[in-house]
């Protein structure tokens, strides 16, 4: 996964390439770059791979490999996920091989493959000088606009359920309002990232009970949640109720307004994962309820959401990485597709403790390619 | 009161390491200042990474251990045999006391997860060595690897009074870390935990703060949490031609890709160290069949003199009672088997009950367990008198590979090819 990931990071470079070579002479370019050594000289041997520099500027460089071993060595210089830049075959036991290298700015690995085999023993490499931006911000700009769109049909839902929810509560009707909690829920969990932007509505509308801190004021849905499964009294739940929805409507007038950016979605994806590994998979969540996996769910949601927003862009840059987060992605919806009751969901004391190991599994899977996104949008 | 003094002098050798040198050399004795001298040279550099056989088995035990077992998860032969390159040269890097990936903890874009986890940033190599092992239900039909099975590799039998909880048992890999800082074998594990997500998934880990065996004759024989040396026989890295025999697998024993490898067995045993303490010297002496001082065989002097199983005391009977641990585990009462013991202590907090969840995590190396720990265990498991004091609870059998001939190799080749 590290591989693929990376993998996608190699595109970005790749289109940055053309421009580098076509942009003259690169030891002239930005005043931070280190001086251009001669030639970079890599003692490879069975065991090791010493490569004189670390830093080099921008442009082409040339590496000098000797094999001081025993084995046929090889000589790669990779950009992320992989992708050759450069690499040298057959270097037999004491000779010297060159081979040159066009670089543009950014991080790399070189390797050396003793027997020509396996990863080789890798050295980082790292390019600066100056670096002309991508071309494709047309595509992220539409990225953040198709998000938002998702956005303004997730809140919209959100402000007519939380409406029915509230109701429900100041109408007394315990049954009704047990009903509508999860799945009004559903939306707030789906885009929770953008509302954790404004810090005091989040936790006015979704703190815990363990969350609060001693006399601090508790409301939000769980003090319902709380109301209703364990005291089952909500008489007096009328004015959190109220407070819920106007905190809701303030929210969500917030969040349609927002300026979101490319790395607030590939965060906020990622964030949406951490949510369920950190508060559904234990049941922390919904502690009184147990209704976790309705919030399980929408976190997925929400998460694929922002990830398919950003799909033109990554599948331009980290194809790699787009095919690995699909078949993630199945994998997880198949993981918790196993625990669908009727329209909604199991109860998360309902399931074992190896069930819950194989959605965590599941979500681990997940979310170490989307922390690679980041990355991979904003190179 | 000297020979407590001594004793705890030697605990804080093995804790502080070379700090405690000097001080402690002046007032214990030679079988303490033997070990501390060879130690201390050697406590951060790194162990090579490369050989005919894995480091982490005759390498002198290092004081700290985090073992863990993973289960594969993926189901594609591919991606499992990627993954083991992957760690192969992270654990290369690791060793050498470098970050798992080329980047580090700080050396990549701002914009990504560091590809190291950054614990270790600034610690030395600490001796570490990684161990890896290939647990019996890798051999099933996911990954056509059924024919590979070593015949040596046979499921370990019940044994009598064990109490295995099977979340804590078994797997499909491991690996051991070791190292002489904690935070050194931690980070090792922890960084290819996360490597491996999506491919394998964390089974069990567990963690001893140190180690109860010496696989060298420049260390000295440290003791368990019941205070006694034990495994003052294992087979030790001076004894070539015992390893040999004991120990690395022949060229002729099969399957191929086993050969210069090992098979490792691995118990967790609860102590009942609270019942343990309130038990009179005498009877612990006893049901060891060693003083608890010196080590030394019972009606012997000193520890490493050959123990005298037929020697009886004024009132007739054996000096070393027929169920005592060191003769029913002792080579000679066995037919010669033997076994590299590499084994920590562990305290995993306490139990709730008022007591410590104390024990010892038991390693062992050998070069079939079917002749080697099998006989060996079932003796004990059957008459050892210690049995009031200890319970397995977690078992694993292991198939360790060969050593690593050179960075173009990596963890499985011979089995995957």
């Amino acid at each position: 996964m590290l591989n693929s990931t990376t993998r996608g990071l190699a595109l970005a470079f790749g289109a940055l390439s053309l421009a580098a070579c076509g942009s003259g002479t690169p030891a002239a370019t930005g005043s931070a770059a280190p001086e251009k050594p001669g030639k970079i000289s890599v003692a490879a041997s069975d065991t090791e791979c010493k490569v004189a520099a670390a830093e080099v500027p921008a442009g082409t460089s040339t590496f000098t490999i000797t094999n001081g071993g025993t084995k046929v060595t090889e000589f790669y210089v990779y950009a992320p996920g992989d992708r050759v830049m450069a690499e040298v075959e057959n270097i037999v036991p004491g000779l010297t091989r060159e081979v040159i290298a066009e670089l543009p700015a950014g991080t790399y690995e070189t390797a050396c493959k003793p027997g020509m085999v396996g990863k080789g023993l890798r050295n980082a490499l790292k390019v600066t000088g100056e670096h002309k931006a991508l071309s494709s911000d047309a595509k992220l700009a539409e990225a953040t606009a198709n998000y938002k769109r998702y956005i303004k049909t997730q809140s919209d839902t959100l402000l007519v359920k939380t409406q029915e929810f509230v109701d429900a509560v100041k109408a007394g009707d315990i049954a009704k309002a047990k009903e509508l909690f999860p799945v009004s829920r559903t939306y707030w969990e789906r885009i929770e990232p953008v509302a954790e932007i404004f810090g005091d509505l989040d936790p006015a509308i979704d703190a815990r009970e363990a969350d609060l801190a001693a006399g601090e004021k508790w409301t939000g849905f769980h003090k319902i949640e709380k109301d209703l499964w364990i005291t089952k009294d909500i008489s007096k739940d009328g004015p959190v109720a109220d407070k819920l929805i106007a905190d809701v409507k303030t929210i969500v007038a917030k969040s349609n307004a927002a300026e979101l950016t490319p790395l607030n979605l590939a965060n906020g994806a990622k964030e949406l994962l951490d949510e369920v590994a950190t508060g559904k998979i234990t049941g922390e969540e919904d502690t009184w309820s147990h209704t976790d996996l309705w919030d399980f769910d929408a976190n997925l949601q929400g998460s694929k959401a922002a990830v398919q927003a950003l799909r033109p862009v990554l599948e331009e840059r980290a194809p790699d990485l787009v095919k690995t987060l699909d078949e993630k992605f199945a994998a997880a919806e198949a993981a918790l597709g196993k625990h669908q009751k009727g329209d909604g969901w199991q109860l998360h004391n309902e399931l074992s403790k190896a069930e819950l190991k194989a959605l965590s599994d599941a979500i681990n899977a997940l979310a170490e390619p989307i922390s690679k996104i980041a990355p991979a949008i904003t190179k | 009161m000297s020979d407590r003094m001594s004793r705890r002098k030697l605990f804080g050798l093995g804790a502080a390491g070379a700090a405690a040198v000097g001080a402690g050399a002046v007032v214990t004795r030679a079988l303490v200042e033997e070990p501390t001298v060879a130690h201390a040279a050697s406590i951060s550099d790194p162990v090579s990474f490369y050989g005919e056989h894995q480091a982490g088995i005759v390498t002198p035990a290092q004081d700290r251990l985090h073992f863990v077992a993973f289960d594969v998860t993926t189901d594609k032969r591919a991606e499992l045999v990627e993954l083991l390159q992957e760690w192969t040269a992270a654990a290369a890097r690791l060793v050498q006391g470098k970050e798992a990936g080329t980047f580090g903890t700080v050396g990549g874009v701002p914009e990504a997860a560091p590809d190291d986890t950054g614990e270790a940033l600034g610690l030395p190599a600490s001796g570490l060595t990684l161990t890896i092992g290939f647990g019996p239900s890798l051999f099933d039909d996911r990954f056509g690897l059924a024919g590979k099975r070593p015949a040596a590799l046979a499921d370990l039998p019940k044994f009598p009074g064990e109490q295995l909880i099977p979340e804590i048992s078994g797997g499909d890999i491991c690996v051991q870390a070791c190292a002489h800082d904690p935070q050194v074998a931690v980070h090792a594990i922890r960084n290819l935990a996360r490597i491996g997500f999506g491919k394998v998934s964390v089974r069990w880990s567990q963690l001893g703060f140190g180690r109860t065996s010496s696989t060298s004759r420049a260390q000295a024989t440290p003791r368990n949490l019941m205070g006694f040396k034990d495994g003052t026989n294992n087979l030790k890295l001076e004894d070539a031609e015992l390893l040999r025999q004991q120990l690395w697998v022949g060229a002729q024993d099969g399957p191929a890709w086993m050969t210069g490898g090992s098979y490792m067995v691995t118990r967790k045993i609860r102590m009942m160290v609270e019942t343990w303490d309130r038990t009179s010297l005498g009877e612990q002496e006893a049901i060891f069949g060693r003083d608890k001082g010196a080590g030394a065989p019972l009606g012997k002097k000193a520890e490493f003199d050959t123990p005298d199983f037929v020697a009886k005391g004024g009132d007739g009977q054996p000096l070393i009672k027929d169920d005592a641990h060191v003769r029913l585990a002792h080579p000679t009462t066995n037919g010669g088997a033997r076994l590299l013991r590499r084994g920590y202590n562990f305290v995993d907090g306490s139990d709730g009950l008022g007591r410590l969840d104390a024990g010892l995590f038991f390693i062992a190396y050998q070069r079939d367990p079917r002749k080697q720990f099998v006989p060996v265990q079932m003796r004990l498991a059957k008459t050892d008198s210690l049995n009031e004091y200890i319970k397995h609870i977690s078992s694993g059998l292991w198939a360790c590979p060969p050593g690593m001939r050179d960075a173009g190799d990596y963890w499985g080749r011979a089995l995957f090819a």
